[in-house]
């Protein structure tokens, strides 16, 4: 019997277009399912990277299916935590407020959705950007408690 | 790939659209392609069930968002029914139930456009 590894790290790597994103909802729903994480805050988490992914999708590669995503799953028993690479255009989110939804209304705007639901949704996120080189964004969830 | 589908009923001059499958940035444009056709066609009471949705993300309820103003603006609505605890929860956690009349049932969605 080995001793058992609690910290798993696993990677996907996939070009921009949206047909990708199941692929990248079942990577990470494989990933959390093994680090035991519950249904409910499966979802949650699967949410989030989607949302991730789909903003980089449309605003870092603006559609061109050709850039590179990258996703990176680390978790301990703590801590689970997805690290998405891309090399479009940068993205430096403000504060992100709860959607005025009859602004949104009014103005057909909906593409801050996105934002708000992986800040609501995961317990933290952070955006890096490294110029001329790389943007990250980290999305974590403490599990322990979950 | 996600798998999503649509199919639409007819109830007197209803139209039903039942959701089924992943509703993401990459299927939307099924969705977006049914209401477009319906209001080309004059058909502005829409009621979407969402009884085999088994997930939402915001490209999809983008969606209804994109078509609810032209739609009101005819007179019409878009009514929602059927939904899962955890679709509800996104869509309440960004407000919709203000802005849309969200049903248990079809039936009810449905009584509610003969009603009014």
């Amino acid at each position: 019997m080995s001793v058992r590894n609690k910290n798993r790290t696993d990677e996907l790597r996939v070009k921009s277009k949206t047909e990708n994103l199941s692929e990248i909802r079942d990577f990470v729903s494989a990933n959390a399912l093994k680090a035991g994480i519950q249904n409910a805050t499966i979802d949650n988490i699967i949410l989030a990277v989607d949302e991730a992914c789909t903003n980089i999708i449309k605003h870092a590669y603006k559609l061109s299916p050709q850039g590179e995503i990258i996703i990176r799953i680390d978790y301990d028993e703590e801590k689970f935590t997805i690290t998405i690479i891309d090399y479009g255009k940068s993205f430096e989110p403000d504060r992100v407020p709860r959607p005025d939804l009859q602004k949104y209304y009014r103005e057909h705007k909906v593409g801050g959705l996105g934002m708000y639901l992986m800040k609501s949704l995961m317990d933290d996120v952070e955006y890096t950007t490294i110029p001329g080189k790389y943007n990250q964004v980290l999305l974590s969830k403490n599990i322990r408690s979950s | 790939m996600a798998e999503f589908s649509t199919s639409i009923k007819e109830n007197g001059d209803i139209r039903i659209i039942n959701l089924k499958g992943y509703l993401d940035a990459h299927t939307a444009p099924t969705l977006e392609n049914n209401f477009t056709e319906l209001i080309n066609n004059s058909k502005f009471k829409i009621i979407v069930n969402f009884e085999e949705l088994a997930y939402i993300s915001s490209a999809g309820l983008g969606v209804f968002m994109a078509y609810i103003e032209n739609i009101r603006d005819n007179k019409g609505d878009i009514k929602l029914s059927n939904m899962n605890d955890k679709v509800f929860n996104i869509f309440d956690l960004l407000g919709f139930p203000l802005l849309y009349e969200i049903y248990k049932n079809e039936e009810e969605a449905i009584k509610k456009f003969s009603g009014s």
